[in-house]
């Protein structure tokens, strides 16, 4: 792929606040219309990338370029094919959301008729259009985070970026935006999005950065970082609590060199990360049977992308 | 997806910027006063208080006081309603640090800076939205102020001179609170500026002549900046005259035109410089 092809590029970036080093060498290549996520515990150092690559701070070291520009010396052209959803709703409460985006698109210098015309549109696209002429603060959290979101879309901007969007958003707030989000990546959008939660990045991404203390740590497909890490698990379900024991002691004998069978907390089912599933999953039945043990349950399992998590940054310390 | 043209200037000359520069300011001007007409009560909560202070001096110890050497209370409405304009102007600053800080706590300041808008119209255009809050502020009190029975005694000219003063401590006074909106870490921290406001606002000549005080809060009192804008405009409404014994009282007018100045001097650059810091 040639680098023209990809909408963010980032080479090295460091960053350093007195004693604390925010960023230390972050790389980054997001191609053009994906969505990519940018996961990390808090103070991994996912606001500082943002903040660097939407030309909020500049950089210690290193360069990067979005949408084609150098960061440094074109900035002025990066900030009119940018849109960003910051970690705080930048909502203004106490106009209308009509007045918030008519007031952003003048500001984006669009023209006063087309602002206009603009705001009806993304109050329409952003499923806002009933609450058009409230005020924000009688909006629920997703309405807010829609009208955010919303507000760093007036250009149609090529590359979008979003820093935490869903935290502090209720269940329903957060699908809300996940919809919004996946319909823009639909439409052809990048999409550079950081979040600590794990489900968001699974469900929304096309690729993962995981980093840590400013790091990168892995990269990969959110298929691809589940098998990485964690290889499949093999777990069984016992029908007698008196029957555990021996199925321990299958799994043990089943499992991938180094892992041992942990129990869960209900006491019934036991599992074992595997190295091969397939052929571990036979042996084990094959076992059972021959012991005339029946059980309730037996299968493999990939890991979920929170386990996956803590393995990666536990093996990058 | 977009039916929109969407076609934003693209034209990077110094001429474009210049006017986009002015344009931003305006759409800044706009929201902020849009805010006022959707909340008036705001001018309640902000004009309380002077206006409680004022009428807790003017009829409980106004009366007590002999401000024009004629015996106690006379002339003291004369005497304290400049005092509550300058207070009011003095602390304007809070106004400004509170709206300052809560721009920056709620990521307006991020995404504004990550537009391609004429970054510098966030502060031109807080400044002159408070110039414009600031003279209906002064409209409001100078209705009260009739209502209470005080009138301007000089010319028109004059008039209009004293408020020009007073607008120009407002204006100084906004790069203070540009300075402080941008210090501080919130903005609930922004509201205990009170606590250097409330000093700033009382040690001085609006309510109590220094030469009533105590010596050397009576000198400090005279030398603060609100107390030179208070004594000017005090001269050009034609307020019974004070005596006083400090040699910065009797040069009130020039003291009003300059300490602004060297205000202004002071914070312009410091707050420009702190605004330009938002990127480190
Ligand atoms: N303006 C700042 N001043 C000082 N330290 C900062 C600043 N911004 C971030 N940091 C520090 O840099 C590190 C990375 O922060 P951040 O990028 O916000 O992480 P994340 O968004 O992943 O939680 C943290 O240790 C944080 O305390
Ligand atoms: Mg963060």
């Amino acid at each position: 792929m040639s680098r023209s092809e990809y909408a963010v590029v980032a080479d090295g970036l460091r960053k350093r606040y007195r004693d604390t080093v925010a960023l230390d060498d972050l790389h980054l290549a997001v191609p053009r219309g994906t969505v990519y996520g940018l996961l990390g515990p808090n103070g991994a150092g996912k606001t500082t990338a943002v903040r660097i690559l939407t030309t909020l701070v500049r950089s210690d070291g290193g360069r990067a370029e979005v949408a084609g520009y150098d960061l440094r010396t074109q900035a002025r052209l990066v900030r009119r094919r940018i849109g960003l959803t910051g970690q705080q709703t930048a909502v203004d409460d106490s106009i209308t959301a009509r007045q918030n985006l008519v007031m952003f698109g003048r500001l984006f210098h669009i023209g006063k008729e087309a602002a206009r015309r603009r705001a009806g549109e993304l109050l329409d696209q952003f499923g806002l259009a009933d609450a058009a002429d409230k005020a924000p603060k009688t909006f629920s959290g997703g309405m807010r985070r829609r009208l955010d979101l919303a507000s760093s879309m007036i250009l149609a901007p090529e590359v979008l970026f979003l820093d935490e969007p869903t935290t502090g958003l209720d269940p329903a707030g957060r699908r809300e935006v996940w919809q919004q989000v996946g319909k823009l990546a639909a439409a052809g959008t990048t999409v550079l999005l950081t979040t600590h939660y794990l489900d968001e990045a699974d469900k929304l991404c096309d690729r993962i950065g995981v980093i840590d203390h400013g790091r990168n740590v892995v990269e990969d497909t959110p298929d691809g970082l589940k098998r990485r890490i964690g290889n499949e698990r093999l777990e069984v379900v016992a029908a007698e609590p008196g029957d555990l024991a021996q199925i321990t002691e299958l799994l043990n004998k089943a499992a991938a060199s180094g892992r041992e069978a942990t129990v869960d907390s209900t006491g019934l089912a036991a599992s074992v990360a595997v190295s091969d599933g397939v052929l571990a999953l036979t042996e084990v039945a094959v076992e059972l049977r021959e012991r005339g043990i029946t059980v309730a349950d037996l299968g493999l399992r990939r890991p979920t992308l929170d386990e996956a998590f803590l393995h990666l940054t536990e093996g990058a310390k | 997806m977009t039916t929109v043209d969407l076609v934003p200037d693209m034209d990077d000359s110094l001429a474009s910027r210049a006017k986009w520069a002015v344009v931003d300011s305006w759409t800044v001007v706009l929201q902020e006063l849009t805010h006022l007409v959707r909340q008036p009560s705001t001018f309640a909560w902000q004009l309380g208080f002077p206006i409680v202070m004022v009428l807790m001096f003017v009829y409980v110890f106004g009366s007590a006081m002999d401000v024009s050497g004629q015996g106690a209370g006379e002339g003291y409405l004369d005497y304290a309603m400049p005092g509550l304009f300058a207070m009011t102007m003095a602390f304007g600053f809070m106004n400004t640090a509170f709206a300052v800080a809560l721009t920056k706590e709620k990521g307006f300041i991020d995404r504004f800076r990550s537009m391609p808008m004429a970054s510098s119209a966030v502060v031109t255009g807080r400044g002159v939205a408070d110039i414009i809050h600031a003279t209906v502020d002064l409209t409001i009190l100078v209705v009260i102020a009739l209502v209470l029975g005080w009138r301007p005694g000089g010319s028109l000219g004059d008039t209009l001179a004293a408020f020009a003063l007073l607008l120009w401590l407002r204006l100084a006074l906004i790069f203070v609170g540009i300075q402080l909106g941008l210090l501080v870490k919130n903005s609930e921290m922004a509201g205990n500026l009170f606590a250097l406001a409330f000093p700033f606002g009382m040690v001085s000549s609006v309510f109590a002549p220094p030469d009533l005080m105590a010596g050397w809060l009576g000198a400090i009192a005279a030398w603060n900046p609100v107390s030179s804008t208070a004594g000017a405009i005090r001269e050009l409404f034609a307020s019974p005259a004070v005596p006083s014994g400090y040699w910065i009282e009797e040069h009130a007018t020039t003291a009003a035109v300059i300490w602004p100045a060297v205000i202004l001097a002071a914070f312009l650059p410091l707050a420009v410089r702190r605004y330009q810091r938002l990127s480190r």
